[in-house]
């Protein structure tokens, strides 16, 4: 069975179409690239697999359940924006995803922290925007989720810290599960992507395996991506 | 913690390039048995899908064996080394010819090049 299946979403603000008939199936044991410019739709689709938006027309489903309570014990979500609150320290921020999630693997995570040298008595609000971007990141893989969906996981951290946390995505990453990466940074993630998805307006142009279209046009996905996405 | 691979070709080819190369320098030898996916993949720093994968084409040009309980090892006799090294040569000559006919240089032209780097030697 696929882990998550959207059939013929749309998804409309007011009279702007943020996502128009989309189909998407994800199986599991993949990483998957959800590649796109500013405004692509990428983030309403991930919020409708979050079940923080609805769709105005089709399905969502994640291994065979719409999202709802259910979902949300098998999704683990780093969205965009971070909502761990500032006055909490990581140890804090530690027991709150215990609390929340029954799979959450603590010695993991703090394992992971101590590898970024991120202290567990640090308050969050005192920590660069990179390193919050590190704990949330932590805390997210962290998890023995089946489905991850990551929003932009690097957007805020320096390209010197990106390979880390590629690094990190990959070592945490069992094989049963399948980890959907939100990016614009495609030079930078690619190798570690398994399908990529393309999304341009509302619409999904390339669904396919990395490696077949780099073999098809002996271009990377980056190149692909630019051709692709000219103005 | 750099990407050693380049972007343009399946990373999985590049990596059964990398083993392949290591077999033939000695770095591995036959009967060593290989890091698990796992371990494999942390090392090179890839998506363990993507180890598989090189891994599947090893196995399948018969350079790499598995047995299903103790892991991979390498499975070569001296011929199987010298058709690698062979290939390996044609390969990357092929690769040198194609970019030197590409800025219009001849046959000819390139063996005389050859000829003379081999004198100076």
């Amino acid at each position: 069975m696929s882990i998550l299946e959207l059939k013929n979403i749309t998804k409309k603000f007011g009279s702007k179409v943020a996502l128009d008939s989309i189909h998407v199936t994800l199986q599991p044991g993949k990483i998957v690239g959800l590649l796109g410019t500013n405004g692509s739709g990428k983030t309403t689709m991930i919020k409708l697999i979050n079940d923080l938006l609805t769709p105005d027309q089709g399905t969502v489903q994640i291994n065979g359940k719409k999202p709802g309570i259910d979902t949300k014990k098998i999704v683990s979500y780093l969205p965009e924006r971070s909502y761990l609150d500032p006055g909490m320290t990581v140890k804090e921020a530690l027991r709150l995803f215990s609390d929340f999630y029954a799979d959450f693997d603590r010695k993991k995570a703090e394992g992971l922290l101590q590898e970024f040298s991120i202290s567990l008595d640090s308050r969050i609000k005192t920590l660069s925007k990179g390193t919050r971007e590190k704990v949330q990141l932590v805390l997210v893989m962290s998890r023995k989720a089946k489905l991850f969906v990551l929003d932009e996981p690097m957007a805020g951290v320096d390209p010197a810290a990106r390979d880390h946390i590629l690094d990190t995505i990959l070592s945490s990453y069992d094989e049963e599960a399948t980890i959907l990466i939100s990016t614009h940074l495609i030079a930078d993630v690619e190798r570690v992507l398994d399908e990529v998805i393309f999304l341009d307006h509302g619409k999904i142009t390339r669904q396919e395996d990395a490696d077949e279209l780099r073999i098809r046009t002996g271009k990377s996905i980056d190149q692909i991506f630019r051709e692709d996405f000219r103005c | 913690m750099n990407n050693p691979f380049s972007n343009e070709r399946p990373i999985y080819l590049q990596i059964v390039d990398r083993i392949k190369v290591k077999i033939i320098t000695k770095e591995y030898a036959a009967g060593d048995k290989l890091p698990s996916v796992r371990e494999m993949a942390s090392l090179m720093q890839v998506n363990p899908n993507t180890m598989q994968r090189a891994f599947s084409i090893l196995e399948s040009e018969g350079i790499v064996r598995s047995h299903r309980t103790s892991g991979r090892y390498v499975d070569l006799d001296e011929a199987k080394i010298a058709k690698l090294r062979k290939d390996l040569a044609r390969e990357q000559t092929e690769a040198f010819l194609a970019s030197m006919e590409q800025m219009g240089f001849t046959m000819e032209e390139i063996l005389e090049e050859l000829e003379k780097l081999r004198k100076e030697k």
